[in-house]
């Protein structure tokens, strides 16, 4: 698992750890938390090109559902095959096991740090 | 003297409503309702008091008097029409103990799995009856009918579909009904209809030469294709080359079968399709003049997700024993909205349990026989109408086949008419024959007599009989091999089976089901008594027209009655469920921007509180939906919506509110609401969902409203079947009203209009007030199968405003306000109540809090719900429309002791939560976290929990002589979802 205070946040719940031209992205622990026991994630195909911002996936619960957005622009490195097979992933190691795409990217837009992301969600 | 209806229908007598009175502090129920409903928006502003015209109130047996001479004016023909609609023979056994029995026709959807067993059992044997028929891997629990079950799918393949094209191919032999609906549905998601007759592009015949279209490779680019199987003609061909080339360019295919046909011809799945759709009306199910049927939609693996409406799946309880649930909810319209994938919600569970049940009683072989049965007898009609030298043009049929006659049609038709069975008139040169279960040799000669061939029927050699299906299309696969289908053959055998799944469940005649939203009131027997009549149940919906007057009375008086309480100015019957209503509603209002050249006006403002529903039912509308937020008192945000009309203006289609608001409150303003939005040129959708809070006191059509679906299974009392049937009528003003759907097949397309006494001057007639208003015909395009769409059932909300009157109706709107606001008064001090209105009073339903006490104590709005079913109840509605909160509606139809039983109950349940808070309870083992307790929970293996036994299932001493035992402890929800199984599970898993 990622120390989660050196990882870079956005203001839909998903954390992003930047690792040379790579970014590497899951959703946060409340953000698991507040969807519930997750049962399926669609995630977009490997080698397609994403804008930051974007929807470009899916995370459902028993009873809701969670846009996965593209926190950086640029193309989908690898998505991973072990949360398809067991979402449930999602729920019990959101910042570690739970990840869920890898974006190589151009520029890094502004993210939230560890303390705001904490202050955004009232933690 | 027999007492009024009225007494029997309302729960609480005088006696108990001073009493509940006292507590709330007024002195009538008129003073409390008053007091909540907005004087600006009160009935007596708009019309004099004593003006309604529904008629006194009859007693019961008065109503059933009126109802058998309705029924009297209706002529029950043989029919041979076919067109997707059979005669059939509804084994008694079912008849009794399923469609007549208020233990499956009183309960509701089964959003509480754990106490809804036993239909999910009858809905779960149902899909697996239609995917392995239809050859495929999932099928659903039920869609509304097969022509808006192939809508569906031609949005399914819309959805699922890679190609990029907008055209979508319809076979050209196709139903008409189906066709209709499609060009309507269609054309308001701009897709592009292309009808091309397949079966000759495929054998190369004069389709090909007229549509253009060189080979089955070359159909152009398309997104999905639709395919009837058989064919609307009779006509029996293989659709696989059509299939394999349109999945060749990226399409999708839809096939609409015939489940009769399927147990002797190749199943849609072997033949490729990805979706399979239809009805399952001919499995014992009456033709009704239309309905209610069960639709159904399967689909290829893979593709579950797209599957539109509910799906039954196989879970785990917490001890690990098999059992069933809902299984991916989030793809429904109450969770995605306007990203749904259907706006569908109430399907048609009671139809859908009674043809599964067919199938149970028959299995796989007695099916076969039937359509062995049929086909022969279909067999035997052409060699008689041959050997009468008529012109037998369907070569290749299962039940059906086409008769040419040039100029001679419509003279057969009526010749055959006048000797008592209904044949279709194609054209003026064809006739349609259609042979179904119950077609006997006697029918026949009627038929061919029609064709002059009287004489010669008698000489007919039937042993010249040849089979008309085509021999590479012979089913070989197996079907219906689960013991389920192999066991209950005897009819002792069968009765219990039945029995044993009503026992499993928790319908209204156990106790109240105080489901928010819901309206779960009595559903009372003289109501019933019509429904299951022939002269009602027996009638093809495309009869001619003087076969069923005695409907077409029926339905005018309902729609005279429901625009006079709805204070509108015409009324459809035709949408069958509250979802097709307000699509309809919608439509309607896009059709008058049209008309008015505002072809732009497609933004639909929808409230953050609205049921989901509301978006889907707009997306499909082809509009835009645009979310107006809530105030924290939970009203709609009036800064909000000025500033939302202010930025769409010239894009305003309409705004869809729900009146009293989905919170369970009259909102004060809507007057001001509905203004706002016409002053913007917009036009007021007012969702009925909660009509029963309004009637006799205020009407949407008084305060601003243009259109209205109501639910006439929530407040005019037919029953929710376990998730269907329901009718969703919609109501409209005048200027509207030619909008409303029509039908390509209607037997009249006159209907009721308002005249100047409603305020709107459209119509022939001169409004008087007294009901005898003009008629006007609605030239929308359909959006049900049958022109009436469930004709069948209305007698029961025809007998219920005949039986309660003008007066009755607003008496029991007072006893549901009174009953809603007692609750919250007595539980306002254990759950705060989130929300109030005028004078801190709720409507009809009340929203209970309970997030600060799962905060405090970690008891969830799950544990409460779960634990009421220790104590005999039902759950209030969870987490709708707030999430973290139990929504009560206690309806009219309960007396004092039950809602008082309810009351303590939720009292005695908080105090359990206390006692969790207090540490007396550990968080993780007590009462609610393990709730529901099933008998084997507290009998087996030694008791090692910190309450005791009797506390787990006997909280109450009265449930010591009553006690309603769930058969599975609370269910694993996300086992089921992520290890999805919709077909019935081996027999050993059980063990």
């Amino acid at each position: 698992m990622a120390d989660k205070t050196e990882l870079q946040y956005t203001a839909e719940h998903e954390w992003v750890l930047v690792d040379g031209d790579t970014v590497t992205v899951g959703i946060t622990a409340y953000a698991a938390d507040k969807l519930g026991d997750v049962v399926f994630v669609e995630l977009p195909a490997v080698g397609s090109d994403v804008a930051g911002g974007s929807v470009v996936g899916e995370i459902e619960s028993t009873k809701s559902v969670g846009e996965l957005f593209a926190p950086v622009t640029g193309t989908v490195a690898e998505t991973n095959d072990a949360v398809v097979d067991s979402p449930e992933l999602v729920n019990s190691d959101p910042f570690g096991a739970g990840w869920l795409i890898k974006v190589t990217y151009a520029e890094l837009p502004p993210l939230l740090s560890y303390a705001e992301y904490s202050a955004l969600v009232g933690e | 003297m027999s007492q009024p209806f009225t007494q029997r229908h309302i729960g609480t007598d005088a006696d108990a409503q001073s009493r509940m009175l006292a507590i709330l502090g007024y002195d009538s129920v008129d003073a409390l309702v008053n007091a909540a409903v907005p004087g600006s928006i009160q009935v007596d502003q708009f019309r004099v008091l004593g003006d309604s015209t529904l008629p006194p109130a009859a007693t019961e047996r008065e109503a059933i008097a009126e109802l058998r001479t309705l029924a009297d004016r209706n002529t029950v023909k043989r029919s041979m029409i076919g067109q997707g609609y059979y005669d059939t023979v509804t084994p008694a056994v079912i008849k009794r103990n399923v469609f007549e029995n208020p233990s499956w026709y009183t309960a509701y959807t089964p959003y509480q799995p754990e106490i809804s067993q036993g239909r999910l059992e009858a809905l779960i044997n149902f899909q697996t009856m239609i995917a392995d028929l239809t050859g495929l891997s999932t099928a659903n629990a039920s869609m509304l009918d097969e022509s808006t079950a192939v809508v569906e799918g031609m949005l399914l393949t819309r959805r699922a579909s890679k190609s990029k094209s907008n055209r979508f191919i319809v076979d050209a032999d196709a139903l008409p009904q189906t066709k209709a609906l499609l060009a309507n549905r269609a054309a308001a998601l701009g897709i592009d209809l292309v009808e091309i007759a397949l079966a000759d592009v495929s054998t190369g015949g004069a389709g090909q030469v007229a549509t253009g279209a060189a080979t089955v490779a070359d159909l152009g680019e398309h997104f999905g294709i639709f395919v009837q199987y058989p064919g609307a003609s009779g006509r029996v061909w293989n659709p696989a080359a059509v299939i394999a080339a349109a999945q060749a360019q990226g399409a999708l295919t839809v096939v609409a079968a015939d489940l009769l046909a399927l147990t002797l011809i190749t199943s849609p799945g072997e033949l490729g399709a990805d979706v399979a759709v239809g009805t399952s009306q001919r499995f014992g199910v009456p033709m009704g003049f239309g309905g209610p049927h069960a639709g159904y939609m399967a689909v290829r693996q893979g593709l579950e997700r797209q599957l539109p409406g509910r799906l039954v799946g196989v879970s785990v309880d917490a001890v690990g024993h098999p059992a069933y649930r809902l299984s991916l909810q989030v793809r429904e319209q109450h969770i995605r909205r306007d990203k749904a994938t259907s706006n569908i919600c109430t399907a048609q569970v009671l139809l859908a349990v009674m043809a599964g049940m067919y199938a149970v009683y028959h299995g796989p072989d007695g099916l076969k026989t039937i359509a062995r049965q049929v086909h022969e007898r279909a067999g035997q009609l052409v060699v008689a109408l041959l050997a009468a030298g008529a012109d037998v043009v369907t070569a290749t049929f299962f039940d059906t086949v086409r008769v040419s006659s040039p100029g001679r049609a419509a003279e057969i038709v009526a010749a055959a008419a006048d000797g008592g069975v209904n044949l279709h008139l194609v054209d003026a040169d064809t006739i349609g024959i259609s042979v179904d279960e119950t077609t006997t040799l006697a029918d026949l000669a009627l038929v061919v007599g029609a064709f002059g061939g009287r004489e010669s029927f008698g000489l007919v050699n039937f042993s010249m009989v040849e089979a008309g299906l085509p021999p590479e299309l012979h089913r070989t696969s197996e079907f219906l091999t689960h013991p389920v289908f192999n066991t209950h053959r005897s009819e002792t055998s069968m009765m219990r089976y039945l029995k044993r799944l009503a026992d499993y469940d928790y319908a209204l005649d156990r106790g109240m089901i105080p489901l928010g939203s819901c309206t779960m009131k009595l559903n009372a027997a003289t109501e019933m008594e019509a429904v299951s009549w022939p002269e009602f149940g027996g009638l093809h919906p495309f009869a001619p027209r003087a076969d069923v007057e005695g409907y077409l009375e029926l339905v005018r008086q309902i729609e005279t009655w429901l625009s006079d309480v709805t204070g509108y100015d015409s009324v459809s019957l035709q949408p069958n469920a509250g979802s097709q209503g307000e699509l309809a509603g919608l439509l309607a209002i896009r059709g008058y921007h049209l008309s008015n050249g505002d072809a732009e006006r497609l933004v639909c403002l929808i409230p953050s509180s609205a049921h989901g529903t509301n978006a889907a039912s707009a997306v499909l509308a082809g509009m835009k939906v645009v979310v107006v937020a809530c105030d924290e008192l939970g009203n709609v945000d009036l800064d909000d919506l000025r500033a939302k009309i202010a930025v769409h203006a010239d894009n305003l289609a309409a705004l869809m509110i729900t009146y009293p608001s989905t919170h369970g409150v009259y909102e004060h303003e809507v007057g001001a609401i509905c203004r706002a939005v016409h002053d913007a040129g917009g036009q007021v959708y007012v969702d009925g969902a909660n009509l029963n809070a309004l009637l006799g006191f205020a009407r949407y059509g008084d305060f601003g409203g243009d259109v209205s679906h109501l639910n006439l299974h929530k407040t005019f009392c037919i029953p929710h079947g376990g998730g269907g049937p329901g009718v969703g009528p919609v109501a409209a003003k005048a200027h509207l009203a030619p909008f409303l759907p029509g039908h390509p097949l209607a037997q009249s397309d006159e209907h009721y209009l308002l005249g100047a006494g409603g305020g709107a001057g459209v119509g022939a007639g001169a409004g008087s007030g007294d009901g005898s208003g003009g008629t006007i015909v609605h030239a929308g395009g359909p959006v049900s199968a049958a022109p009436y769409g469930s004709p069948s059932i209305l007698p029961i909300s025809w007998a219920y405003v005949r039986m309660m009157g003008a007066e009755g109706l607003k008496e029991a709107t007072g006893a549901a306000v009174l009953a809603a606001n007692y609750v919250a008064k007595r539980l306002d001090a254990h759950f705060p109540v989130l929300y109030s209105g005028d004078n801190g009073l709720v409507a009809h339903e009340c929203i209970l809090d309970l997030r600060p006490l799962t905060e405090a104590t970690g008891v969830t709005v799950d544990d409460v719900a779960k634990r009421l079913v220790d104590y005999g109840f039902h759950a209030p509605t969870m987490s709708f429309p707030v999430s973290g909160t139990l929504m009560i509606e206690p309806t009219e139809s309960e007396d004092l002791g039950e809602i008082d039983r309810f009351v303590e109950a939720m009292i005695a349940i908080k105090a359990e939560a206390d006692a969790v808070a207090s540490g007396r309870w550990p968080a993780d083992d007590n009462p609610l976290h393990n709730a529901p307790h099933t008998a084997q929970s507290v009998i087996e293996g030694e008791w090692t929990h910190a309450y005791d036994r009797e506390t787990a299932v006997y909280p109450v001493r009265s449930l010591i002589r009553g006690k309603y035992w769930p058969p599975v402890r609370r269910i694993d929800n996300a086992f089921g979802d992520r290890n999805l199984v919709c077909a019935c599970p081996p027999p050993e898993a059980f063990e």
